[in-house]
């Protein structure tokens, strides 16, 4: 059964239509990809599914619910988490520490639990400690644990985002462009780190522009293009399809 | 490889921990060797202290901004002096009544106003300090007015009352380093890192399923029973209240002690409201005479050096200072 279920999404920006009635399904434990040239709407799509902001039309069902205009922690607390294209950390934080909030969906207990301290508390906050180290070491930031966020280079300030995101034990993983400003070799470890994250059972929908990491992790990817989607297939179909081929020649002819 | 960080964080917490509770027994004991008046000076301090390390809360942790603070004080200390005059009620039940009262309001008055955002919020704020403010002055029934409550029995419990500044500052001490405390769990907490994560980014919690406005709403609310708490501890302490002594100046001083301390640090608001009720007091008693009419000019000047040079609050000191110990034996 499909984890996420897109119904004609569409999305006006004024007269702009940033998402026209876009559909697509995403089966559970799959790996999905979102690809596009520049202002094609796929971070507006990530935004409409995740409640950052309500689609002007359409609907989305989540885990077979429909989560259409839900606020967005609401959607979040169903394990629907998304990462943001511009990383989105907590500055005045460590690196640990930003992972740590990441638990908040999994953990409870809030004034009162932190005034009392009871046997309870002290075991959640020794559980998050462990699984924020182990987090860490996943994403390759083990021996950062203890610096500001802010002070890391971009590139792991993207990973930190997503060790971030895997704390909060996603069910769908919403991932906006996480390879922008890693190197090839960063890159590479990044797509072994999504295979993984798939491979311990969380869906993913990736957006990215690095087609080398779309075509080595993706099993399917939807293409979109000025709002539209205007292709959906397996890595092999969209490589060959004459439509993607256009969009994508027709931007690089504007650039050129 | 062992990170540097955690052979240095034990020592320090030990250390940090520590620290605080000795200068506050220097300071108790400075209070009670010297004059009636530095008491009360202190004991101001103090009682700024539980204000600003409840502003903190929205202010410092959440990242928000109020200007209306002031009336959740005045709430505090009128409460204080209506429920002792009128119904007779021990002060500290007084306090505890009062704080409920503030605890309401600032429910009713932050649920719909923290749903704005940036500008809105703060004028929402400041519009509240300022009604607060005209209300203590035009119900003169139950306020008196501009002639101010005066009389309002000092601390005390059971009956027995503490007698003098002295014995009062001791306990407006204790009740300060038990706000801190209280401020220090909460903020090393889920609770705490929800509040923080706000002030990093409003759109990266939200997507960690942290709810914005419920959390800003505890913090708002967590605020205005510190403010309360401070405006109770002032009528007791003093004895009189007036509208101006919960007017806009408590606003802006407590933005002082805030910044001066280090916003969203744990003692940063005790530190600053300290230091800040301190400057005028050592200008005072050492400036030489010709120079006293300048008194004000010279404090706002070691304000402004002390912002420039350590723009994170004078409570980082300790921090940097620690920072470069364990740079130094790692070299
Ligand atoms: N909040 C907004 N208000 C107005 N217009 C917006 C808003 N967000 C996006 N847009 C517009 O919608 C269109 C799609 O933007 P979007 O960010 O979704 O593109 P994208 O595919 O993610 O592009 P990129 O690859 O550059 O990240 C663009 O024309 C953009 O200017
Ligand atoms: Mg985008």
């Amino acid at each position: 059964m499909a984890l996420l279920n897109v119904q004609g999404v569409t999305k006006r920006f004024g007269g702009l239509v940033a998402n026209d009635s876009i559909s697509f399904a995403v089966p559970e434990g799959s790996l999905f990809a979102v690809i596009g040239p520049n202002g094609a709407g796929k971070t507006t799509l990530f935004n409409a599914i995740s409640g950052f902001f309500a689609p002007t039309s359409g609907r989305i069902l989540f885990d077979g619910q429909d989560v259409t205009g839900l606020a967005q922690a609401d959607i979040a607390q169903r394990g629907l988490i998304r990462t943001y294209q511009l990383v989105q950390l907590f500055k005045d934080m460590t690196v640990a520490e930003n992972v740590q909030v990441g638990f908040h969906r999994m953990t409870s207990g809030n004034v009162g639990a932190a005034l009392l301290r009871g046997a309870g508390f002290r075991r959640q906050e020794e559980h998050i400690r462990e699984e924020t180290r182990s987090l860490l070491t996943f994403v390759g930031l083990g021996n950062r644990a203890d610096v500001m966020a802010d002070t890391l280079p971009y590139g792991q300030q993207r990973l930190l985002e997503v060790a971030r995101a895997l704390a909060a034990q996603p069910r769908l993983l919403l991932l906006d462009e996480p390879a922008a400003g890693l190197n090839t070799q960063e890159t590479d470890a990044l797509a072994d780190t999504i295979l993984r994250i798939n491979a311990r059972g969380v869906t993913v929908v990736l957006i990215e522009h690095d087609m080398g990491l779309v075509m080595k992790v993706a099993q399917r990817i939807a293409v979109l293009d000025f709002g539209r989607k205007i292709a959906e297939g397996t890595p092999a179909e969209i490589r060959s399809d004459p439509a993607v081929i256009a969009a994508y020649l027709g931007t690089e002819a504007e650039h050129a | 490889m062992i990170s540097p960080a955690i052979t240095s964080t034990r020592p320090r917490a030990a250390w940090t921990a520590a620290l605080p509770v000795i200068a506050a027994g220097a300071l108790i004991a400075y209070g009670l060797t010297s004059s009636g008046y530095i008491a009360t000076v202190l004991g101001f301090a103090a009682i700024y202290g539980v204000f600003c390390t409840g502003l903190n809360f929205f202010m410092g942790y959440t990242g928000q901004a109020s200007f209306g603070q002031n009336a959740f004080a005045a709430l505090g200390g009128y409460g204080s002096a209506i429920l002792t005059d009128r119904l007779g009620l021990e002060p500290v039940l007084a306090i505890l009544a009062s704080m409920s009262i503030a605890g309401i309001v600032a429910l009713v008055v932050g649920y719909p106003t923290l749903r704005l955002r940036g500008h809105y919020l703060a004028m929402a704020t400041f519009a509240l300090g300022l009604i607060t403010y005209e209300i203590t002055i035009e119900w003169t029934s139950l306020t008196h007015g501009y002639m101010g409550y005066s009389g309002i029995p000092p601390l005390g419990l059971f009956g027995y009352e503490l007698a003098n500044e002295k014995q009062q500052l001791v306990a407006l001490v204790v009740i300060a380093l038990f706000g801190v405390w209280i401020s220090n769990r909460l903020r090393n907490s889920r609770f705490g890192r929800a509040l923080r994560a706000i002030a990093g980014s409003e759109a990266a919690a939200a997507a960690l399923g942290i709810n914005v406005a419920r959390y800003k709403l505890a913090a708002f609310v967590i605020a205005a029973l510190y403010a309360s708490v401070a405006g109770s501890l002032f009528a007791h302490f003093i004895g009189f209240i007036s509208p101006e002594v919960f007017g806009t100046a408590m606003v802006v001083l407590s933005f002082t002690m805030l910044y001066l301390g280090g916003i969203g640090t744990t003692w940063g608001p005790l530190v600053g409201a300290l230091i800040a009720s301190l400057i005028p007091e050592v200008l005072r008693s050492t400036l030489p005479g010709g120079l006293k009419e300048g008194q004000d000019i010279v404090y706002c000047a070691i304000l402004i050096l002390i912002l420039i040079f350590v723009p994170k609050g004078l409570s980082s000191l300790g921090s940097l200072w620690q920072a470069r110990r364990s740079a130094v034996r790692e070299g």
